[in-house]
């Protein structure tokens, strides 16, 4: 099975703390540390298991530009075959629909059985996976949490509202997007980093694509960021000093304002 | 401006309570216009819940087809672009389901597409300007999106207060005619119930957390009957894993799980920071601890100084007063 | 005569046929040695041969465990007194009247006298051991039942054997003798020997029967003989032959960890295709040889702070399953079948993880074996293999982006030096391009970063500032010191984090390095290469106490009652063990009590660095049994000297049930609130959150 797995660099929120530039028209970049799209991570595990029991191979690809190549490499360490850069200057500033559409193009000059994207990415809109697949005509499942591989189809399973799974069956080539917690990925250490940095990760721009560049970037993008703002922080903790009584009456109005009460 | 639709997520004949929430989103898109609710399903659950909506929505367009009993997105999509007037502004929930809608049906419409909105500023022009949340709601931004040919916007649950109007008098408008061969490469097998202790915290809106000041394995019922009172689910810090007082899919922390809640009521926990990197989403923090100092008072957004073992039973017996009995409804119905 | 074969005859084909067999059995023993991974230990002769005089011949391991070690250095010293005597007894089969090269006349007689005691208290040792064994059964010696079926038969059978050569040998003797003293001149037998009790038995015996007794037990002596020889290769009683080897062998530095492959330079590490141990061939010899030699006595598994607490590690049988497999993979007769993965195969991963390297399995074998190594390889071949449990891959992954196992920015490491009240007092360098100092305080990742280490951090600070020292810190250019990463199997990592460190050390151009960190103290000294030279702070606190420079006021409360708890890679790792003790008895008014498990057999706290974040299954946590021997010992203030005990340390207080009646202080931050400022003797410690000594009214946090 061929399988491609869209991925994304994104800066790593768990051990970054978001502050604003001055201007606030972005978030500080300088000091962050960026790593792939943890559920784009699963979804590259859950592709290398597949085809260690079905066979085939995994390709990854970004859109992006030079510095995304880490990722892809990061990938390739964890055993992905191949991974594939698009870039052009033409595709800054697309919304989720151009990068689909840039993706699409790149899709169908290749053939792939299955397509997987992480669900949501950390500045993303859980977008690009559905729109995709509608551009494709492919069938599409997104919070997928658990693949089996039938003949010329695949069962898989949906997180739905109460940890409930809901099954369906879904015919390929389809696009799935993966949510976390679907397998435990393997640890790429750091020989392996090591080992694929020499590989070539090829580049293809718009030409190579044959990609309409007025369909994409950031004259076509119907949404668009206007800025960043941070939300009201709180300065500690705004303890309650009244009776227990009082407080109980008090944290109830809070908690319900907040949407955690009916 | 555009025709605004809500879709309406239903199950056993009940609108889900984003049904009030989509009606909020759409004022604040145009607050002149009244938006049509749009619904598909089959049955007498389907008209149950049409009916119903009669009294929040002006119009309420119903899509019966027997391939829509189950909420099958890619058929929903099919139904839905056969129905909707081009230029249509539909609005849905951003939870499982709209998730899985949203970004298709906004390609087949040809329209816009914003996810997981949090907050409407108002249009300017032909552009809304929304609030959304990036990096687990660490930074907000404005999003503008270009409505012009219309839009698809996923509104977050929970994000919208129901407005408080008047009820209205609605009519059904049965558009199940218009919709024909739906087919789909994806077909809906069968829902698993998740077994009752198999609960995921990660997906929980409210968790009432407890650390080691719960004390011993008994006292976690305390925190279970309130957690049952506010529909919410009992997670936990890693010593009260390691005294086995509960399971380790409970407990949040950098070695545990990372959860994701809108409220999260930290009772007797000192706040360790790996604790504290299980939690993301910039939730409302409640501490409630009996030592002032701990470190959780940092972080909490709300602190209280009590023991927890008699603050929360009676803080239970307060939600049960104010609820009723709708949050385990809503718990074991959603 | 005996049937057709004539006497010297039999007993020559009889040790022929013996040493035959023996020698292959050595042969096919040799063979996975063959196939094994280089091992370069054939340097410092001098050195090693010392260690054959220490450890080998002196037993120096043997006495810590008394009645046992008593008797088996009983056995040992007896075994090489008889060495002689039973070849003697070999070759007078073969030529009737021989007598051994050396061993005539006055030695001769000395040796006879000698020999005979040697064998009475070998007899009387293995009867000890016997009941011992079979009767008493000594809870190390237990094989749990996943590990399969019980050892105390081989055990029970192979000092039945022993015994069997002494009864024999002295009845050969006593017969002799017994005719001899009948007839003309006797041999004389000194009383309470075990020839001696058999010949007055005998002395009354016709003289045919004494003659066929004899011949009896000779032949006995010779056939056990040999099937002892023949039957020290198949089991735990094969280090009675490799001993000798696996000592002289053994690893002489001690700190330091083996490379990824012996004679492989660094640079071409990028050519090897496999990280690791994943399979029994890629042990090195040495390593097989460990496996050989052990004497399942289970002295390892008795210290091992894993096994005390119920995680699935137990270093004897890590030993014992190696063992086991190579015999079967490695048959005397016949082929091997197909070989299995060591991991899933023999081993389970949360076995290799479980270890907190803490040392306590190598400080108390007496055959030198080695563990740390090994598992360290093992690790390495998970790793190589992505087999990491999930808890590992989150801080591992930080180390990687932020040199920090916590996540957190790097350019707030020195942030800890920057609280307002702190730097009031004392100021910290950061060397950078324009500063320069002439020692450097290491910090490492914990003392920076956590918020109640800190001020271990600002606590050592004050210290090297008080007694005048010129010290900086490298400040965000800091990595982590990587001694965990190293030991979790993460090599190339560990590399990445030692290189920066080592870069940033020698751009600071300074002359000495001082850690608080017994981690960070452990890899600077042995896993890095050309740095200026290391110390712990404790050693340069004992030093200038001694020196006068730091002055220590009395205790405020006489009524506190200290002990002190080695940390692992200070004490057994490093054999620091005296300097925090002085430091503590320069304390006026202190009392000190040490715990039952102290020094070199010190209980490990549950690990530092990577161990923090690995989520063991375990009966109890490895703290609370630490902090339950301190109690113990009737101490309720527990002195430390490294990060990540006080974390542990202070951790299982609470899950003891201890709060308020127990607390935990670092060795700085005592020295720091007992030093006299001249002026102001009384300083109130700025400490983190932390629990505080029986006096005060603070309590500890409840949660």
């Amino acid at each position: 099975m061929e399988i491609l797995v869209c991925v994304r660099r994104v800066p790593d929120t768990s051990e970054n703390e978001i502050a604003l530039t001055s201007a606030g028209d972005d978030i500080e970049r300088d000091d962050l540390v960026y790593s792939v799209n943890e559920p784009d991570n699963y979804a590259v595990e859950e592709a290398l298991q597949i085809v260690d029991r079905v066979g085939g191979t995994v390709t990854v690809a970004t859109v992006g530009g030079d510095d995304d190549e880490e990722i892809l490499r990061r990938e390739m360490a964890m055993g992905a075959k191949q991974g594939v850069l698009i870039s052009d200057e033409a595709f800054s500033g697309s919304d989720g629909r151009g990068i689909a559409a840039i993706l699409r193009a790149y899709v169908q000059k290749n053939h792939y059985d299955l397509i997987l994207t992480g669900v949501q990415a950390e500045d993303g809109g859980a977008q690009v996976g559905g729109m995709l697949a509608a551009m494709l005509d492919y069938p599409f499942a997104s919070l997928v949490n658990s693949i089996e591989v039938l003949d010329a189809k695949l069962k898989i399973s949906r997180e739905v509202a109460g940890g409930n799974k809901e099954m369906n069956e879904i015919d390929l080539p389809c696009v799935l997007s993966i949510q976390t917690g679907i397998n435990e990925p393997r640890y790429v250490g750091m020989k392996g980093i090591r080992q694929v940095a020499s590989v070539e990760v090829p580049t293809f721009d718009a030409s190579d694509l044959a990609i309409d560049t007025s369909a994409v970037g950031e004259s076509a993008a119907k949404v668009g960021r206007v800025d960043y703002f941070l939300p009201a922080l709180g300065k500690g903790a705004e303890i309650l000093k009244g009776s227990r009584e009082e407080n109980i009456d008090k944290l109830i109005e809070l908690v319900k304002s907040r949407g955690g009460l009916n | 401006m555009a025709r605004i639709f809500a879709y309406i997520v239903h199950k056993s004949g009940l609108a889900d309570d984003s049904a009030a929430e989509l009606a909020a989103a759409a004022a604040k898109i145009d607050p002149a216009a009244s938006p049509t609710a749009i619904l598909t399903g089959w049955g007498p659950e389907l008209d149950a819940v049409s009916d119903a909506l009669r009294a929040s929505y002006a119009e309420v367009w119903k899509i019966a087809n027997e391939k829509l009993a189950h909420p099958n997105a890619e058929l929903v999509r099919k139904a839905l672009v056969q129905v909707l007037p081009p230029g249509s502004i539909v609005l849905l929930p951003h939870d499982y389901f709209g998730i899985d809608l949203g970004p298709g049906l906004s390609i087949k419409l040809n329209s816009a597409f914003v996810s997981d909105v949090v907050a409407i500023e108002g249009v300017e022009g032909t552009c809304v300007k929304a609030v959304r949340q990036e990096f687990g709601g660490q930074v907000s931004t404005h999003v503008r999106c270009d409505l012009s040919t219309g839009a698809v916007v996923n509104v977050r649950p929970g994000a919208f207060k129901p407005l408080e109007s008047a009820a209205v008098s609605g009519t059904v408008v049965d558009k199940s005619s218009e919709v024909s061969a739906l087919e789909a490469k994806r077909r809906y097998l069968e829902t698993i119930v998740a077994e009752s202790g198999d609960v995921d915290i990660t997906r929980q809106q409210i968790l009432v957390s407890i650390g080691r000041g719960i004390q011993e394995k008994d006292n976690v019922a305390i925190a279970q009957e309130l957690a049952d009172a506010m529909g919410a689910a009992v997670s936990c810090s890693r010593p009260v894993v390691d005294a086995k007082w509960m399971e380790k899919s409970r407990q949040v922390g950098s070695s545990g799980q990372t959860v994701k809640p809108k409220v999260y009521l930290a009772c007797g926990i000192s706040g360790s920071f790996q604790h504290l990197a299980g939690l993301k989403g910039n939730p409302f923090i409640v501490a409630i601890n009996k030592n002032p100092k701990a470190p959780i008072f940092q972080v909490a957004d709300v602190g209280i100084v009590d023991d927890i073992l008699e603050f929360l039973p009676e803080l239970t017996a307060k939600v049960r007063e104010v609820s009723g009995g709708k949050a385990i409804a809503a718990r074991t119905g959603r | 005569m005996y049937w057709l074969v004539p006497g010297h005859v039999l007993f020559l084909i009889i040790p022929l046929l013996g040493a035959g067999l023996f020698s292959y059995i050595m042969a096919k023993r040799l063979v996975p040695l063959l196939h094994g991974a280089p091992d370069l230990r054939f340097d410092h002769v001098g050195a090693r041969l010392r260690r054959i005089l220490k450890f080998w011949l002196g037993q120096w391991k043997q006495p810590r465990y008394a009645l046992a070690g008593l008797l088996h250095i009983v056995i040992f010293a007896g075994f090489l007194v008889l060495a002689v005597r039973s070849i003697s007894l070999i070759m007078l089969g073969v030529s009737g009247h021989f007598v051994m090269p050396g061993f005539s006349g006055g030695v001769g007689r000395l040796y006879n006298v000698v020999k005979d005691y040697a064998a009475t208290l070998i007899f009387l040792a293995v009867v000890i051991a016997a009941i011992r064994r079979a009767v008493f059964k000594p809870a190390r010696y237990a094989v749990p039942a996943k590990y399969g079926k019980d050892h105390t038969a081989e055990a029970v059978f192979v000092l039945a054997l022993i015994g069997t050569l002494m009864v024999s040998e002295s009845l050969f003797e006593a017969t002799q003798a017994a005719v001899q003293t009948q007839g003309a001149t006797a041999e004389r037998l000194l009383p309470l020997t075990l020839a001696w009790i058999f010949k007055n038995a005998l002395i009354s015996a016709q003289p045919s029967v004494l003659g066929s007794l004899h011949l009896a037990a000779y032949l006995a002596h010779e056939l056990t003989f040999f099937a002892f020889l023949c039957f020290l290769p198949l089991g735990k009683h094969f280090h009675v032959i490799t001993s000798l080897f696996n000592i002289y062998f053994a690893k002489l530095d001690r700190g330091a960890l083996k490379p990824v492959r012996w004679g492989l330079a660094e640079e071409h590490l990028d050519q090897v295709k496999s990280f690791g141990v994943k399979t029994f061939e890629d042990f090195t010899w040495k390593h097989m040889l460990d496996f050989y030699s052990c004497a399942d006595c289970g002295r390892c598994s008795d210290n091992c702070p894993a096994n005390a607490v119920g995680r699935p590690l137990s270093p004897r049988f890590l030993t014992i399953k190696a063992r086991q497999y190579s015999f079967g993979h490695y048959p005397l007769f016949g082929s091997a079948g197909n070989g299995r993965p060591l991991i899933a195969g023999i081993y389970s991963a949360d076995e290799i993880w479980s270890c907190t390297t803490c040392g306590a399995c190598e400080e108390e074998c007496p055959l030198l074996v080695e563990y740390i190594d090994k598992i360290v390889d093992l690790r390495r071949g998970m790793i190589d293999d992505g087999n990491v449990p999930q808890t590992l891959q989150k801080p591992l992954k930080a180390l990687e982006a932020r040199g920090n196992p916590y996540g957190k920015p790097d350019k707030k490491r020195a942030d800890w030096a920057k609280a307002a009240d702190f730097q009031q007092t004392c100021k910290v360098k950061v060397l950078s391009g324009q500063n320069s100092a002439e020692s450097l305080y290491f910090v490492d990742s914990i003392t920076s970063y956590d918020d109640r280490i800190q001020s271990i951090g600002r606590a050592s600070a004050r210290i090297l500032d008080h007694v005048g020292e010129d010290f900086g810190i490298l400040g965000a250019a800091e990595k982590d010191s990587g001694n965990e990463v190293r030991r979790f199997g993460e090599e190339m990592l560990f590399m990445a984090l030692r290189d920066q460190n080592a870069e940033a050390i020698k751009a600071s151009g300074v002359k000495r390095i001082v850690t608080a960190d017994p981690h960070a103290y452990n890899a600077l000294k042995h896993d890095y290469k050309d740095l200026p030279p290391v110390e712990h702070i404790s050693q340069l606190i004992a030093r200038e106490v001694k020196a006068g420079q730091i002055k220590l006021n009395p205790v405020e409360n006489e009524q506190d009652v200290y002990t002190y708890h080695d940390p692992c890679y200070l004490g057994r790792h490093n054999q620091v063990y005296d300097e925090p003790r002085e430091v503590l008895d320069a304390i006026p008014g202190l009392k000190r009590v040490e715990m039952s498990r102290s020094r070199d057999r010190s209980f490990c706290c549950g690990g530092g660095g990577l161990m923090l974040f690995y989520e063991p299954k375990e009966d109890q946590r490895m703290g609370v049994v630490r902090v339950k021997m301190a109690a113990d010992a009737g101490a309720n203030v527990i002195v430390t000297a490294c990060p990540f005990c006080m974390v542990n340390i202070e951790d299982a207080i609470k899950v003891a049930g201890l709060e308020g009646k127990m607390t935990a202080i670092d060795l700085t931050e005592l020295v720091d609130r007992q030093m006299a400022r001249g002026g102001n003797p009384q300083i109130t410690q700025i400490t983190g959150i932390s629990a505080r000594p029986a006096q005060s009214a603070e309590s500890a946090q409840s949660a």
